[in-house]
C-alpha cells in the first residue's frame, strides 16, 4: 500500500512541552526525548465525522443553550478557513469550540470566578467545514478572567478550538485571541509559542466585510494544519 | 503556510469536548473480542491528573481502519469508526469500551502488532502527545517495527497494557506517565 506521510510537526510554530512561564506545564511536560516514528497506515488515517456529528444550531452559541433565551454580551461572528500548509482547503472536518461567557466565566464546576453565569449560554459549539474548508460561528465575545498562574494573572479573551483534519497526525487543539486586547502580551500560554509570527497567527483579525450592520462584529481566524508530502513510499498491503 | 501553533486544552475542555460520553466504541454486534481499556494519567510527582483527556484511534478486529486511505481488502464495519475520547475523572482515570484491533501493515513489508493509537491532552500540556497501546498477550509485539525502534528496551514496557480479568471480562490496564523515571514513550511522528 502506498503511504503518503504528512509533514512533520513544525516545532518553530508549536510551543515546547515545558514552558517556564506556564506553571502547570512544569510537572506535566514530557521531558524525555520523543521517539521519532515513520508514519504508517495507523498515522495517515484518522477519524472522520459525517454530517450526523453536527445538529442544526450547534454553531450558534448565542442560542444553543436549550432555553428560549439569547446569551448576554457582545455578539460576534467568527469565520475562517481550515487549510493545510500548501493552502489546500480541509473540507468536511469537525471543529469544536468552547469559551467563557461575556463576564469571563465558564459554565464548569471548577470555575469559581466571582462573575455571573448566563443561563442562556453554555459556551460550546461545533460545526463542519464546507467544501472550501470554511467555517462560521455566531457567539458572544468571551470576557477575560483571572487565573492563579502568577500574581494578578488574567487570561485575555480567547476561544478554544479543536480540529481533526484528514489523519491522526493532523489533530490540533488551539485557541485564538481578539486583536487589541491589552492582556495579550502578558499571557504565558500565548507566549509559550516560540516565534513572534507564530503568536501573531493566534490573533484573529477584525473583518469588516464579515460584520453585519446593526447585528454583530465579524472576526476572521484561519487555521493551518499539517500538510502532506507528495512523495509516497510503499508499505506492505497484505 | 505555517502550521497554526498548538495550545493547551485548559481546565475547562469538558465543556466543549466531553459533555457527551464518547468512550464507547463498540456495540454488542461489533465483530471482535470485546475489551475494556482503563488507566490513569500521572504527572511528574506521581499525582493523578484529573483534567487530562485521552483519545484513541484504532483498526477493527480484522486490522482495517475506517478511512478511505486504508485500501486493504479486509472487511470494513461501517458502524465501527474506531475512534473514542475519554476525559479523566476526579481520580485521574479514563476508560474505553472497544474491541481488540487486528494487526495492520507496517513499513517495508512488515506487520505491526495489534495496537491502538493514543493522543493525550491536559491542562498544562501546551501540545498534545502521541503514544500507543500494545497488548501484553500478543507474541507479535516481539517483531513490531515501532516497538523495536525504541532503543531502550525497558521503555518499551510503558506501551504494553497488562491484560486482567474483571468479572470474567478482559480489561487492559494502561497508565500514562507524563513525566518521571517511567515516563511513557511519546512519539514525534
Amino acid at each position: 500500500m502506498e503511504i503518503k506521510p504528512f509533514n512533520a510537526r513544525d516545532w518553530k510554530s508549536h510551543p515546547p512541552y515545558r514552558f517556564e512561564g506556564y506553571a502547570s506545564s512544569i510537572k506535566r511536560a514530557p521531558l524525555k526525548r520523543l521517539v521519532k516514528m515513520k508514519q504508517t497506515l495507523s498515522e495517515i488515517t484518522g477519524p472522520l465525522f459525517g454530517p450526523e456529528a453536527v445538529q442544526p444550531g450547534d454553531a450558534d452559541l448565542t442560542r444553543n443553550a436549550g432555553t428560549d433565551g439569547e446569551a448576554m454580551g457582545e455578539r460576534v461572528i467568527i469565520v475562517g478557513r481550515v487549510l493545510d500548509e500548501d493552502e489546500r482547503p480541509v473540507p468536511n472536518t469537525l471543529i469544536e469550540i468552547w469559551q467563557a461567557n461575556a463576564a469571563g466565566r465558564y459554565q464548569h464546576e471548577v470555575d469559581q470566578h466571582r462573575a455571573p453565569l448566563d443561563p442562556h449560554f453554555v459556551g460550546a459549539g461545533r460545526c463542519m467545514t464546507n467544501e472550501q474548508g470554511e467555517y462560521r460561528f455566531l457567539t458572544v465575545k468571551p470576557g477575560p478572567y483571572p487565573w492563579l498562574n502568577h500574581p494578578n494573572a488574567w487570561r485575555p479573551s480567547h476561544i478554544h478550538l479543536s480540529l481533526f483534519g484528514p489523519s491522526f497526525v493532523t489533530r490540533l487543539v488551539t485557541q485564538f485571541f481578539f486583536p487589541g486586547d491589552p492582556l495579550i502580551p502578558m499571557d504565558p500560554i500565548l507566549n509559550s509559542v516560540p516565534t513572534k509570527s507564530g503568536r501573531q497567527r493566534l490573533i484573529a483579525a477584525y473583518a469588516h466585510e464579515v460584520t453585519e450592520p446593526e447585528w454583530a462584529l465579524g472576526y476572521r481566524f484561519d487555521v493551518v494544519l499539517r500538510g502532506r508530502q507528495q512523495t509516497p513510499f510503499e508499505s506492505n498491503g497484505r | 503556510m505555517k502550521q497554526t501553533p498548538s495550545q493547551t486544552v485548559g481546565p475547562f475542555y469538558s465543556l466543549g469536548l466531553t459533555r457527551k460520553p464518547m468512550n464507547l466504541l463498540a456495540s454488542d454486534t461489533t465483530p471482535g473480542e470485546r475489551i475494556r481499556i482503563e488507566g490513569y494519567v500521572f504527572d511528574g510527582d506521581g499525582k493523578t491528573v484529573p483534567d487530562a483527556m485521552v483519545e484513541i484511534w484504532q483498526a477493527n478486529t480484522y486490522g482495517r481502519y475506517n478511512h478511505p486511505d486504508d485500501k486493504q481488502e479486509k472487511p470494513l464495519d461501517p458502524n465501527f469508526r474506531g475512534w473514542g475520547r475519554s476525559g479523566t475523572d476526579k481520580t485521574g482515570g479514563f476508560s474505553f469500551e472497544t474491541v481488540k484491533p487486528g494487526a495492520v501493515p507496517g513499513p517495508d513489508a512488515s506487520v505491526q502488532a495489534p495496537h491502538i493509537n493514543v493522543t493525550v491532552f491536559a491542562r498544562g500540556m501546551l501540545v498534545h502527545a502521541y503514544t500507543r497501546i500494545y497488548f501484553s498477550d500478543e507474541p507479535a509485539n516481539e517483531s513490531d517495527p515501532v516497538l523495536s525502534s525504541i532503543k531502550d528496551k525497558r521503555r518499551r514496557r510503558t506501551l504494553i497494557a497488562a491484560r486482567e480479568e474483571k468479572n470474567g471480562k478482559p480489561v487492559y490496564r494502561f497508565d500514562i506517565r507524563l513525566q518521571g523515571e517511567n515516563e511513557t514513550v511519546f512519539f514525534d511522528m
